[in-house]
């Protein structure tokens, strides 16, 4: 079998069986990206040499009995945005075009304990602002299921390296969809655990309060896997939950009988395209079929997610990106007359127009006389939106739905229309303002051929009835295939 | 009859806290260190760096708002203050807006007169302090030193309660003592540990209005408040009188050159977008927290007095002098344990001590010598083994090395010398050498004596018990 074709988890299994070895495997996903990066565009940054040392000290490891664990071994692609120690990081961004951190985030770091091996850095939306990887400073990467389409953001990069086989799993971020949505774009899997399951630190902060990191896959084995790694209580993150329940891959089995699962109303109204909701409904009948119990329901003020979500994200990136202001790393305006000129050249250069847009909307909604009626009404409506899902959790243990109205947009077809943009985000972001976990599965394509998504949603900590779900959905898909 | 004005003032005053880390991780605190040494990715704003709360801070800042009478906030939080500046590394500073985690408090102040007045606090709230910016004109480049970026500070901002430099000062030093008591701060001036920024306005008396106020900053000394104070009163009243406005503005005091002028004004105020920080969760202080915070709450400067001279009797000039520092009541407590000598303890503090200190230009606060050392030198003048003279010496020793005074006098010979025998040679040659003095003495000069006295303690290097010496000068001599 080509190597390339293994899950995550499989080539874990074939490594620790002396069936292939990581620096093979690392081999194989070079020569692959020798012949697709060129089209594709996944990675900002690619060390192949580095990758290989790091390989073969993986498999040295693995011989001497000192590197066990499922992903021991594994090439694995890190989104641009998470620290990596004395590696470019750039969050796709020319402000951070120069920016070598000194420590790597968390999630990372519980990633190199387990052996997984990084390839590089992949491409994303500046700061992890889009909905499409075009607002990257270093171009824009397209969808390997079509490449006249977009894969989705804000982690497309990662996405597209795992439909390409650029990798064998990838870390995402997830601040309103941007796992979830390039997963379904791309026909991968992805998963935004609860709010304060991963820890934040080292990641490159968009909408702090939002923020989840999280694992872009082949499959749900391997989400459950990847999940088990990079779950971990850090006192370096003041929101980082401690949880005793992080045993995934327990819940990997084909059986959801009895399960209550909710579809909200509101989720399939205007806007949704036809084909999409075929696919997902679809969905739902083959859990049914398994012995789910699935009902219709309203979760209503779903309307009031988007205006919420862009309040309080702008907000709260308006000040998380005041740091970037050419004084004591990334970039810094050639020419300038005193501080105030360096500080208006530098961020004015060193942003794009969304980064701009976005920190012009945030700083508008804190200032002195709109702070009530914009950020404090937003944080209301949050909580409302919270117990809205608290309601409904009490009648199903999951709630599904799709992912995005459409399938992946054309290139360039989204830019042009932000609010066009932000709408597309209705059915994700309200997880973030909940802090529930979030499923993204394939479960078809449309006529054109691309990959359509369903949409898991658990209660806070409830990832592993998701996993469930997922895997048997997985399996019932499996079986219309063969 | 010309207008008769009143001042109006309030007072923002920072103190930095003494905890053994900064706020937010876990970089020293400690003063000075090459720049940048005590840093960190959280304390110098790396992308993807996290703060995370030190809990100590939250306990001083309850304990001054216990100690200040203030309701503490059980449930507070913290936010974002938003400014750019290259010594704010992270372009927002971490402090309190909402809610502060002290409320309602006041200090009371006793004045020359006697009078004693309560000065409302309005609110203490917790934050970060920034790093520091090096300007060097030579090169034409700013520098930046991150080390005391991340240290802890408490604002405790007043109600515009004062109405003099006088009550100004009585405040600032009750808030000093109170800070210094409950070790939360070294509290010095001129480390930057302690600074305040004056809120001034004045008025007609009778007027129930304020007039329009003015903030200064950069006082770094009581003299220079007090200065600065009467420099702005005169400023205002000067301007009202000639019939202009004061404007609403931050002004800047140069200490140097006595006067202050217009730093920004109100129409450039800036506008922080203050936000509760996402990264930190609300502070949750229980009431068992609170409890033993309040437990571990000490004896202060009024309940000292009192304690004092009730259990030891002293003159309530001296008490005043030792209470009015922590150090030197700690150092009174513990040498009066060892030896069990009150009053003498006291009389070397306010002697001795207090003429070194002055002498050397040195706050109590930095006494380094252990009450041991001093309690032995007292048991030592008290048998009789050093006199007075020699015992001065050697506390000096005490006071620069902490040296033992036993093993010391011993190594130097010091000891008195109280042998009759030793005593009688050295006088009777005294006696010999000076005929002229001896004649003076014997022909009615009585304070020829002195000389001889003196003659005979330098030919003993000091050390003769001096009341012998006395005795047997005049025994000899009138043989």
């Amino acid at each position: 079998m080509n190597v390339l074709d293994y899950t995550a988890v499989g080539l874990g299994k074939a490594i620790a069986k002396g069936e292939t070895t990581a620096v093979e495997a690392m081999q194989a996903v070079l020569a692959q990206i020798e012949k697709t990066e060129q089209e594709y565009h996944c990675y900002v940054t690619i060390d192949a040499e580095a990758a290989l040392a790091r390989a073969k000290a993986a498999d040295e490891a693995i011989a001497a009995g000192t590197l066990t664990g499922p992903l021991a071994g594994v090439p694995v692609a890190i989104k641009d945005n998470l620290c990596t120690k004395g590696t470019l990081t750039t969050c796709s961004s020319k402000i951070l075009e120069n920016f070598i951190p000194t420590y790597s985030s968390e999630a990372v770091v519980q990633l190199e304990k387990a052996g997984a091996v990084m390839i590089g850095k992949t491409n994303m939306d500046e700061f992890a602002m889009g909905s499409t990887t075009e607002t990257s400073a270093y171009g824009v990467t397209k969808n390997p299921r079509n490449p006249e389409h977009v894969p989705g953001g804000s982690s497309g990069g990662s996405a597209a390296a795992v439909a390409a086989n650029e990798c064998f799993f990838a870390l995402g971020s997830d601040t309103g969809g941007s796992i979830r949505q390039p997963a379904s774009y791309c026909g991968v899997v992805g998963m935004k655990p609860t709010y304060g399951t991963v820890s934040r630190y080292g990641l490159i902060a968009y909408g702090s309060s939002l923020d989840q990191i999280g694992p872009l896959c082949k499959d749900v084995t391997d989400c459950a896997t990847i999940m088990e790694i990079i779950s971990s209580y850090d006192k370096k993150d003041s929101t980082s939950i401690e949880r005793k329940d992080t045993d995934f891959t327990s819940a990997l089995v084909d059986d959801v009988k009895g399960l209550k699962i909710g579809i909200p109303r509101d989720y399939f109204r205007e806007g949704l395209e036809p084909e999409v909701k075929e696919a997902v409904l679809n969905a739902a009948k083959q859990l049914e079929a398994k012995g789910a119990i699935v009902e219709e329901f309203d979760l209503s003020l779903v309307e009031y997610a988007i205006p919420t979500y862009y309040t309080i994200a702008a907000a709260e990136a308006s000040s998380n990106l005041e740091r970037f202001d050419g004084v004591k790393y990334g970039y810094r305006a050639k020419e300038f007359e005193g501080l105030h000129d360096m500080y208006k050249k530098t961020r004015s250069e060193g942003f794009g127009p969304e980064v701009k847009r976005r920190i012009m909307l945030g700083s508008f909604v804190l200032s002195s006389g709109y702070y009530d009626a914009y950020y404090l009404k937003a944080l209301r409506v949050k909580a409302l939106i919270k117990k809205a899902f608290d309601e409904a959790f009490a009648k199903y243990d999951i709630i599904l739905g799709p992912v995005a109205p459409t399938t992946a947009p054309k290139l360039g077809a989204s830019l042009s229309d932000p609010i066009k943009m932000y709408l597309s985000d209705i059915y994700t972001i309200s997880l973030n303002l909940a802090g529930l976990p979030g499923l993204s599965v394939p479960v078809g394509t449309d006529n054109a051929g691309l990959p359509i998504g369903v949409q898991l949603i658990g209660d806070c900590f409830e990832e592993k009835k998701l996993i469930r779900a997922g895997y048997a959905l997985e399996q019932a898909q499996k079986g219309q295939v063969e | 009859m010309a207008k008769q004005y009143e001042t109006v003032i309030g007072l923002e005053v920072h103190v930095e806290l003494a905890t053994k880390t900064k706020i937010f991780c876990g970089c020293s605190t400690a003063f000075g260190g090459a720049p940048n040494t005590h840093t960190c990715p959280v304390c110098t704003g790396m992308p993807g760096s996290l703060p995370v709360l030190n809990k100590q801070v939250v306990e001083y800042a309850a304990a001054v708002g216990l100690a200040t009478n203030c309701t503490i906030t059980q449930n507070c939080k913290f936010d974002r203050k938003n400014y750019f500046y290259p010594d704010n590394a992270q372009n927002y500073q971490i402090s309190q807006l909402y809610l502060p985690i002290c409320r309602d408090g006041h200090v009371d102040i006793t004045l020359e007169d006697g009078t004693v007045k309560p000065i409302r606090i309005h609110e203490i709230h917790m934050e970060e302090d920034a790093g520091k910016l090096v300007h060097d004109d030579w090169e034409d480049v700013s520098l930046v030193d991150y080390n005391r970026s991340g240290v802890p500070l408490i604002e405790i901002v007043s109600e515009p309660d004062m109405r003099s430099a006088e009550e100004v000062i009585a405040y600032l030093d009750k808030l000093r003592l109170i800070v210094q008591y409950l070790g939360v701060s070294d509290c010095k001036l001129q480390e930057g540990s302690m600074r305040a920024d004056v809120n001034l306005s004045v008025r007609e008396v009778g007027a129930t209005e304020f007039g329009t106020r003015t903030e200064t900053k950069n006082l770094n000394s009581f003299s220079a408040i007090s200065r600065c104070i009467e420099n702005e009163i005169a400023r205002q009243i000067d301007l009202l009188e000639a019939g202009e406005q004061v404007v609403q503005e931050t002004r800047r005091w140069d200490d140097n050159k006595e006067y202050s002028y217009a730093m920004r004004s109100k129409e450039d105020a800036q506008d922080y977008r203050y936000f509760p920080d996402p990264d930190l969760v609300p502070i949750h202080i229980s009431d068992e927290w609170l409890e033993r915070i309040r437990s571990a709450q000490p004896e202060f400067k009024t309940e000292k007095m009192a304690r004092y001279k009730e259990e030891f009797g002293l003159p309530e000039y001296d008490i005043n002098i030792i209470t009015d520092s922590k150090k030197l009541a700690d150092l009174f407590e513990a040498t009066t344990a060892i030896c069990n000598q009150p009053k003498k303890v006291s009389n070397w503090i306010m002697g001795e001590v207090m003429r070194l200190l002055k002498e050397k230009e040195m706050d109590a606060a930095d006494i380094s010598f252990s009450p041991e050392n001093l309690a032995k030198l007292i048991q030592l003048v008290e048998d009789g083994a050093i006199n007075n003279s020699v015992a001065k010496e050697v506390f000096a020793k005490v006071f620069d090395e902490d040296i033992d005074p036993d093993k010391y006098i011993e190594e130097n010979g010091l000891k008195q010398v109280n042998d009759e025998g030793a005593l009688k040679a050295t006088v009777e040659k005294v006696i010999a050498d000076n005929p002229q003095s001896v004649a003076d003495y014997k022909g009615g000069k009585k304070q020829a004596i002195g000389f001889l006295v003196g003659q005979t303690m330098k030919a003993m290097q000091g050390k003769a018990n001096p009341g012998m010496v006395n005795k047997l000068l005049q025994e000899l001599l009138s043989e």
